[in-house]
């Protein structure tokens, strides 16, 4: 039967309010909206329960069999949006619980529940409008549309009564593939028809494996055909995509450089793995001197300890390429995803605050340059944003900090770079927290939803270019609720002691999270048979890969399990023993009471041939246009500020919950108004302990336009500083790295591989760099090294990138300052040196010129700055402290002036560094390591002996008239009023306003 | 002696950790006790003197909010709390529980019979939204919990926080018998009716409001905490709790 709610008063229906606006921006017409949930069951509910159970009966009404549509006069056109069988009906699943409650059906006699949604449309839509409102209400991967126009309705057609649910077949046994007898392009063709995403050499090692004399013997005892099962196909492909061993960071590279006419400029260098000499290696060096680091890239986040008492965990991830499928489903599933891996991190911790780092083509882009096959970016933020407002806020955690960037390269693929911070006790049951070890005998245990072929393939798509043939399957769509209850769970089972190792199921599914389990163990017997599944008909290699959210894996001692599963069944949370961890050396899958793959886990974990890669650099000549000549910059920094870049992201954060669990000190946005932007947050951990931390972030993609070991370079700066502008403790710091890269490995259509992996190698030196100058060690990383999206012949690749996340300590969150300044009357100065370089620079997107090179960094010579300044913050010299990024001088003193809402009055004369520069130069130069500061008169001569010998300039003051001014040698060079400013700053992004 | 409050969580309760400290900070001694627990045995309800549900998304709010988990107090605990109102004990929901409070009938229950009577839709600005707001407290309301406080600055955090009565005579005697206890002042967030951010009953021992004062435990949680510390934080609304208990 057919169950429809509305809302009697529209003017009551908030979510078709929303609709209304975005349909009537996006079409550019007026047209409103109002919302009828579709809720279809096989089995009879009466009108009270269908009332009572899934509705609010003071302001909805519910139709049962009858269409709401014919309640409801004077709509012009219909649109009913339904899930494809086998997507997650996250309505579905409460409203079935929902009835259960009110003396429904149960679980059990609910075979099937469906949900849709109806969009009426008021306003002048015939089928074409109805049609483009259709393609911007569904993504027609994982929903369909109906339409039925007013002219439909009176011809009697209707909504279906009934969808279909996924097409059950019998469950299909297991292949086996003779490898033996494979040809070179027949194992090409086996991992390309499959997906498995191994290259030719992988192939050949797999071929070489299964034909092992010891290989054979083993399996043959087992009862295994000859040849190779496609489980276990399936099971090396996963482990050896590139997403779970990073077989690039590991590559054996061969690096030359060129001079700009192409003779070599020096002898070639080789790398043996990036990874272990610029990353591990790092951290190796720093370990000595940084006593709170606890578990670096050993588990599935770092973990370090400023405090007795409390460790944190931090871990990013990104997800760009199912976000740019499905960007409410990428983003919700990329959210959940790293809580996960806080929550699968030692023996699991809680979840504190998420981040989020999006990087977007310009939301204006025209549409006619969005290629077939790629969704517009306007729709990429819209629904990736909508998933981090779910994902985040359902869950209970945080988004405390992040950023939001443009930029034309991230039209084939956005950037959704998700991250999380938790905390993990001391010990647990005795034993440090962020230790866990599995012992034969120990259970597999599978926790929280059931596997379906939902995310099948995700991490060798991932491992792919995108383009037209993607398959849906790789999209998932989270459910943050059950992760919730999951999760609480956890923490509780947890504290008792009912578990001795722990691991989320991501990319790979079981056959990720067990097989690495399984390492600890030294072997494991998976029962596929017993896991599980949300409906019949999966083949057993898609049981064991398969992605379904919201799956934890975890070791039960058999002594545990009965408490365990009572816990479990108590807090309404599904777990199932799967099998059990084993020291036997291998992977043994079972299937129909048979064994139906065995793998050594020697091979599975260390049998992948290593990668040789070379990289050729030469340096990149920019060109560069004239600077203009302006008496007034005035309107130039209107139009900067404007800059979707740099224009206040405040409508689109604002739906971000950043103080769910109380521990918010410095919140995104700070000032008289709180429309003034903060440089990262500050959280107080412990309810009892003035003690904090801080997260921020650096990322500079246009870099690297230049050299991707500067952009590597400043990304770490721009963290660190932001860290330093909070009060942050300059030696106690760690940072993850997330590298975004276009592919570097060579391919027909990637003729300039080379020199990518050239800036990958130049990337990781820059970032080893600038981390060992500051003291600063990395404790988890990621990286997406197939950025890049193939569309009507066209590929378009992301621009080099990488994010930085810093988590650092602050002693007391009461000496934290903000970003504003605080009052009229107050010193103003500038810290740091400014180098006028104007390359790759904000202006250069407004002036739509190119100004040369960018300028240079030098961390050495900053670090004593950074200390003075963490300091002077410390002793409350310093009241307020912006750091200076995109738009450089000018748009930091218009931020600090509106969040105050005071003006200033500026001199531009005798800048260190550029005494002489024009006045373009000094007040948008994006030159890193400088902050605007300011401080209190009596405070004048203790402020400035504890800069002596550094660079700093006293710029002027701020003043009770409501305007920034800036003079050079007398003359006024940019006069703005507070309004004005506003004004420009306040730019809505993608048409959206606050409040 | 201590006041021994039950805190419920589970089921998509987000905010209990926070509400746990608020209420150990205003001197009560705070239990979060997991919905399956009180479900199973809901006898223990009698041993507490404060009932709070707080914020969150309980049951993902995918049906509205709060209407799965009213339901459930509804069919499997009405008796117990009734009882445990009747004894004069204090009851508290702070958005996803005042939803929660509103959709059971606890909250405003004029009728006596637990009736629908009041609700929170979506907001009419449409979408989520995380500001600080400033509510005035209703001088003449009886709430135990509002006792003596003026203005407080608070944050809101919800998508669906638009207080609607199912008709005007509901607000009119509202209104007239002084139950709401906090309104919007300056701006309303939420296009709630007569910008009500929080109600109680005829009793004033059970307030429901969408601001969280947990979230306001030191000034140092403030967005403008450098430069004007409000007098009070959300602490008082507990502090007043635990006097009245």
């Amino acid at each position: 039967m057919r169950i429809e709610i509305f809302y009697a008063d529209p003017g009551l229906d908030g979510r078709g309010g929303g609709v209304s606006d975005r349909l009537s921006r996006a079409l550019g017409r007026d047209l409103r909206a109002r919302l009828v949930d579709v809720i279809l069951s096989d089995r009879p509910i009466s009108r009270e329960v269908a009332e009572e159970a899934l509705s609010d009966p003071v302001v909805q009404r519910v139709t049962l069999d009858e269409p709401a549509a014919a309640r409801i006069p004077g709509w012009s056109a219909l649109v009913e949006v339904a899930w494809r069988p086998g997507v997650t009906d996250t309505l579905a699943i409460t409203a079935r619980e929902a009835l259960e409650i009110c003396g429904g059906p149960s679980e059990s006699e609910s075979a099937a529940l469906r949900t849709a949604r109806q969009y009426l449309l008021f306003g002048d839509a015939g089928r074409p409008e109805a049609e483009r409102a259709a393609r911007l209400l569904h993504n027609p991967l994982i929903q369909e549309a109906r339409i039925l126009t007013a002219g439909d309705w009176a011809a009697g057609l209707r909504a279906p009564a009934s969808y279909p649910g996924v097409s059950v077949h019998d469950r299909p046994d297991w292949e086996t593939f003779d490898l033996a007898s494979f040809s070179d392009p027949d194992l090409e063709a086996l991992s390309r028809d499959r997906l498995l995403a191994l290259t030719l050499p992988e192939m050949r090692a797999l071929k070489e494996h299964f034909g092992d004399p010891r290989t054979v013997e083993a399996r043959r005892a087992a009862g295994l055909p000859a040849g190779a099962t496609d489980v276990e196909l399936e099971m090396v492909a996963q482990t050896w995509s590139e997403h779970c061993k990073h077989k690039i960071f590991n590559a054996e590279i061969s690096y030359t450089e060129t001079d700009p006419a192409g003779r070599p400029a020096g002898p070639p260098e080789t790398i043996r793995s990036l990874f272990k000499t610029f990353i591990r290696g790092l951290t190796e060096e720093l370990a000595p001197s940084k006593d709170f680091l606890r578990s670096v890239f050993t588990d599935n986040a770092g973990v370090v300890q400023f405090r007795p008492g409390w460790a944190l965990c931090v871990k990013a991830e990104t997800h760009n390429s199912p976000s740019a499928l499905d960007p409410y489903g990428g983003a919700i599933t990329g959210i959940v995803g790293v809580n996960r891996d806080i929550l699968g991190t030692g023996m699991g911790a809680k979840p504190i605050f998420n981040t989020d780092v999006l990087c977007f083509a310009p939301p204006d882009t025209p549409e006619g340059e969005v290629p077939e096959g790629l969704l517009h970016p306007r729709e990429v933020l819209e629904g990736v944003h909508k998933g981090i407002v779910d994902g985040g806020n359902q869950s209970g955690i945080p988004t405390v900090a992040g950023a939001l960037l443009f930029d034309e390269s991230f039209l084939g693929k956005p950037l959704v770079f998700c991250g999380t911070g938790g905390i993990l006790p001391d010990t647990v049951n005795g034993k440090p927290a962020w230790e866990k070890t599995v012992r034969p005998g120990d259970l597999a245990v599978m926790l929280g939803g059931r596997i379906g072929k939902d995310g099948i393939h995700g991490a060798t798509f991932s491992s792919l270019a995108l383009d037209e043939g993607s398959p849906a399957s790789a999209v998932q769509i989270g459910d943050p609720i059950i992760q919730r209850r999951m999760t609480d769970f956890l923490l509780e089972a947890r504290d008792r002691g009912l578990y001795a190792g722990i691991t989320d199921n991501g990319a790979g599914g079981l056959s990720s999270s067990l097989g690495e389990m399984a390492q600890s163990s030294g072997g494991v017997r998976i029962d596929l048979d017993a896991c599980p599944l949300k409906y019949p008909g999966l083949s057993p290699w898609e049981i064991l890969v398969s992605e379904s959210q919201e799956r934890m894996s975890l070791a039960v001692p058999p002594d545990r399990i009965p408490e365990f599963l009572d816990l479990a069944a108590r807090r309404g949370v599904e777990a199932t023993v799967v099998g059990e961890f084993t020291g036997s050396g291998n992977a043994e899958i079972r299937s129909g009471g048979r064994t139906a793959g065995l793998l050594s886990l020697d091979f599975l974990h260390d049998g992948l041939p290593p990668l040789r890669l070379s990289a050729r650099w030469s340096p990149a000549a920019l060109r560069s246009d004239f600077l203009p000549d302006r008496e007034d910059w005035t309107e130039t920094l209107y139009r900067i500020l404007a800059e979707p870049n740099v224009a206040s992201k405040e409508p689109w954060v604002r739906e971000f919950d950043h103080e769910v669990q109380g521990r918010s000190i410095e919140k995104p946005f700070t000032g008289v108004r709180r429309d003034a932007p903060s440089d990262g947050a500050v959280l107080k951990p412990r309810y009892d302990d003035w003690a904090g931390i801080t997260v921020t972030h650096g990322i500079c993609p246009r870099l690297s336009d230049h050299d991707a070991g500067l952009m590597a370079a400043c990304a770490v700066d721009e963290a660190f500083r932001a860290h330093i502008a909070l009060g942050g403790d300059p030696d106690r710091a760690a940072a993850l790295d997330n590298f975004c890269w276009p592919d570097p490995v060579p391919s027909p259509g990637n003729p300039d591989a080379e020199r990518k992996l050239a800036q990958l190698v130049r990337a990781c030196r820059g970032l080893a760099d600038a981390c060992r100058t500051y003291g600063l060690p990395l404790v988890s990383g990621k990286d997406s090294m197939k950025n890049d999206a193939v569309a009507e012949g066209r590929r378009i690749s992301v621009r080099p990138t990488l994010l930085v996340t810093l988590a650092g300590f602050v002693q007391d969150v009461r000496k934290v300052p903000s970003t504003d300044f605080p009052g009229p009357g107050l010193l103003v100065y500038l810290l740091g040196r400014t180098e006028g370089a104007l390359g790759l620079s904000i202006l250069e997107r407004v002036e739509g010129a190119r100004f040369g090179s960018p300028p240079g960094i030098d961390p050495a010579a900053a670090l004593p700055l950074y200390r003075a300044l963490a300091h002077g913050i410390s002793g409350r010299l310093v009241v307020s402290c912006h750091d200076l990024s995109d738009g450089g001088l000018a748009v930091a003193a218009a931020e600090c002036c509106l969040g105050g809402r005071v003006g200033a009055d500026l001199r531009l004369d005798a800048l260190p560094g550029a005494p002489d520069a024009e006045p373009s130069r000094l007040l948008f130069s994006e030159s890193p390591s400088r902050f605007l500061v300011s401080v209190r008169e009596e405070d004048r001569e203790r402020f400035e002996r504890s800069f002596s010998g550094l660079p700093h300039r006293l710029l002027g003051t701020t003043t009770a008239e409501a305007r920034l001014r800036f003079r050079r040698a007398d003359r006024e060079v940019l006069s703005a009023g507070l309004e004005d400013l506003e004004g420009a700053y306040k730019t809505p992004i993608a048409g959206r306003r606050y409040p | 002696m201590s006041v021994p409050v039950l805190i419920a969580c589970g089921f998509g309760i987000n905010s209990d950790e926070e509400l746990a400290e608020a209420f150990r900070r205003a001197g009560a001694e705070p239990s979060r006790v997991h919905l399956t627990d009180l479900l199973s045995e809901p006898g223990m309800l009698a041993r507490f003197r404060i009932l709070a549900f707080p914020g969150g998304f309980s049951f993902g709010d995918h049906l509205g909010s709060g209407v799965v988990l009213a339901n459930l107090l509804r069919r499997r605990l009405r008796p117990e709390i009734e009882a445990f109102l009747a004894d004069g004990g204090l009851a508290l929901g702070i958005c996803n529980g005042f939803q929660v409070l509103a959709k059971t009938g606890i909250l405003t229950n004029l009728g006596g019979d637990w009736e629908r009577e009041i609700t929170l839709v979506h907001n009419e600005k449409p979408g989520y939204l995380d500001d600080w707001i400033r509510v005035r407290v209703e001088p003449e309301c009886p709430c135990v919990w509002t006792r003596g406080l003026s203005t407080l600055d608070l944050p809101v955090r919800h998508g669906e926080g638009r207080f609607a009565a199912r008709d005007p005579g509901i607000l009119e005697e509202l209104e007239r018998e002084r139950l709401v206890a906090l309104r919007y002042e300056g701006r309303n967030p939420n296009g709630s009716a007569n910008a009500i951010a929080g109600v109680c009953d005829r009793t004033g021992r059970v307030l429901g409001l969408m601001p969280h004062p947990e979230a306001f435990l030191e000034p140092e949680n403030h967005p403008d905490r450098r430069r004007r510390p409000p007098r009070d934080t959300g602490l008082a609304i507990f502090r007043n709790a635990v006097a009245g208990a």
